[in-house]
């Protein structure tokens, strides 16, 4: 696939506003546990929730940039009963809407924190599985019809919004730092080998279409001599990255050092020497890895219809 | 139920892209708006269009074989697009299994091109709104065209008669007939999305001619009268007919 930008950065930054925002409502929830000690003032969750609501509300204004039409993007609730897209396009304000009643309880010392939290916390798990069944659901998308698609976008996004609670905790809050850095070393750890796993299963992929079943003949050498089209179509367009196999995989060793490796060395030091501007560092790191590991999750994918425009894949 | 469908004879294309410009002609010009046709005579044309011709070489040299493969909206029974469209602008009629874009719906997302293992729908660089074949629902059923117009544009172009239209659940339907008798197959069968369109396979084709059939004991040349002019020294019934 041809990866758009639009989708990159509404992927990445929801994912990091969902994550900060399950950090959030995770020390809430941890402090009313009595499982750990440490409960900054309303400021904290308050600040915090704007944070993740800024990020969110950033990917859903770059949302829109990839509509044709997008004018008509109310129209996209419609099909929520088979489309995964559209549920989205409804769990993502409600996500915002109950992050800002989250952010106004805590302003107003409402003792509805922790409910509206939780329902937060489910909203953005939801937001996980529905951006991730977008991709997961299409079945000849081989590289993306799997489980692992749905996991990683779920421990991607939790690791950087952990990263970004972080920076904000040793800032804001440090009492809560350590607890903080060590889940979001934690986490990019988890995210590296759930990405793995994807990165080593899209490698051993073969590919059920072929040339053969695409056309229907049955015969093993059979080359492409017109696409139909002189000067290229959407489809030339819209289904290859039309960059080379090097820069492909320069793109895949850049984002695994950038979106986890260096992450968790800038965590650990970060939190060692409780530096601020380190932890900082560490999210503004993992998010351009993560830029770079949404844009080779779509370059990877191949579509089979590329099998009807030879020169192009 | 009615599915309506194209039948492409492979057999007898012979790729001369009269379907794809037919096709290109009705559809830019009719009420569902243009088709975008970019840089028509300059580097690098591009445009949209429902349907188009691709070229295959199949074999090593010298033993190919030629395969022109027209290419356009399947119909699916089951279509991966219709599911995924947030907005309901892609649907399946009930009626004839036509699959649709309502134009006026569409967001432009592009989700349900890919979902499409087949690449027939094309974002159209203009209108920004998905496009694909129509099957020509607004020619099929126009009463304003005489009866044996009532056909997709590409079908009425093709000279060949290698685009058969027709019910493909209807048994005794011309279409049903060539897949059933024909071996007609489908795209891609291992996604399950059970292609309405089918195409029928290239067939051998062998001389079988006896010795027999070259020297004809019932020339009909003879039959008809025209003999060869018998010699003067040839005796005949009529003497006087001899010279």
């Amino acid at each position: 696939m041809n990866p758009a930008f639009s989708v990159i950065l509404l992927t990445t930054l929801t994912g990091a506003g969902q994550g900060l925002f399950l950090a959030l409502f995770g020390s809430e929830l941890a402090h009313a546990l009595k499982l750990s000690a440490p409960m900054p003032g309303h400021d904290f969750y308050v600040l915090g929730a704007l944070i993740s609501l800024a990020l969110s509300g950033a990917g859903l204004v770059a949302s829109f940039f990839h509509l044709g039409r997008p004018e008509r993007a109310w129209r996209s609730a419609a099909m929520w009963r088979t489309s995964w897209l559209s549920r989205e396009v409804i769990v993502l304000p409600a996500f915002m809407a109950t992050t800002a009643l989250y952010a106004l309880s805590h302003a107003m010392s409402w003792p509805i924190t922790l409910a509206t939290g939780a329902i937060g916390a489910a909203l953005a798990l939801a937001l996980f599985v529905c951006t991730g069944m977008i991709y997961a659901c299409l079945k000849f998308l081989q590289e993306w019809a799997s489980p692992l698609t749905v996991i990683n976008y779920l421990v991607l996004g939790c690791a950087s919004g952990l990263t970004l609670a972080s920076a904000y905790a040793a800032l804001s809050a440090a009492e809560l730092m350590t607890m903080m850095t060590s889940l979001a070393i934690a986490l990019t750890v988890l995210g590296l080998a759930t990405r793995s796993a994807s990165l080593l299963r899209n490698a051993r992929l073969r590919p059920r279409s072929s040339l053969q079943t695409a056309i229907g003949v049955h015969h093993p050498r059979i080359a492409q001599r017109s696409q139909g089209l002189m000067g290229g179509s959407f489809n030339t367009r819209e289904f290859f990255h039309h960059r080379t196999l090097q820069f492909l995989r320069s793109v895949k060793w850049t984002f695994l050092l950038l979106a986890f490796v260096l992450p968790v060395l800038l965590l650990a030091a970060g939190a060692m020497t409780a530096s601020p501007p380190l932890l900082w560092l560490a999210f503004a790191v993992q998010y351009v890895g993560l830029l770079a590991e949404r844009w080779y999750f779509f370059a990877q994918a191949n579509h089979p219809q590329n099998l009807y425009y030879q020169t192009i894949s | 139920m009615t599915q309506l469908a194209l039948v492409i004879d492979l057999n007898v294309c012979v790729g001369c892209q009269a379907c794809v410009t037919s096709c290109k002609s009705w559809n830019t010009s009719g009420t569902a708006g243009s088709l975008a046709d970019l840089n028509p005579y300059d580097e690098d044309p591009t445009g949209t269009f429902f349907n188009r011709v691709q070229t295959f070489e199949v074999g090593s040299y010298p033993n190919t074989e030629t395969v022109h493969f027209p290419k356009s909206c399947l119909h699916c029974e089951d279509p991966p697009c219709v599911p995924v469209c947030p907005t309901g602008a892609s649907y399946k009629r009930a009626e004839d299994g036509i699959v649709l874009v309502d134009y006026d719906k569409c967001i432009g997302c592009k989700y349900c091109s890919w979902a499409c293992p087949y690449g027939v729908r094309e974002l159209d660089p203009e209108r920004k709104e998905m496009t694909k074949c129509t099957l020509c629902v607004d020619r099929i059923y126009n009463e304003a065209l005489p009866e044996r117009d009532r056909k997709p544009a590409c079908v009425l172009a093709c000279p060949t008669s290698a685009r058969i239209f027709g019910d493909v659940h209807d048994p005794d339907s011309v279409a049903s007939k060539a897949i059933r008798e024909r071996g007609g197959y489908q795209l891609m069968p291992e996604w399950g999305t059970e292609p309405s369109n089918h195409y029928l396979p290239r067939r051998k084709t062998e001389m079988t001619i006896r010795p027999d059939e070259i020297v004809r004991t019932d020339n009909p040349l003879k039959v008809d009268g025209l003999k060869p002019m018998p010699d003067a020294s040839t005796p005949a019934l009529d003497d006087a007919a001899s010279w």
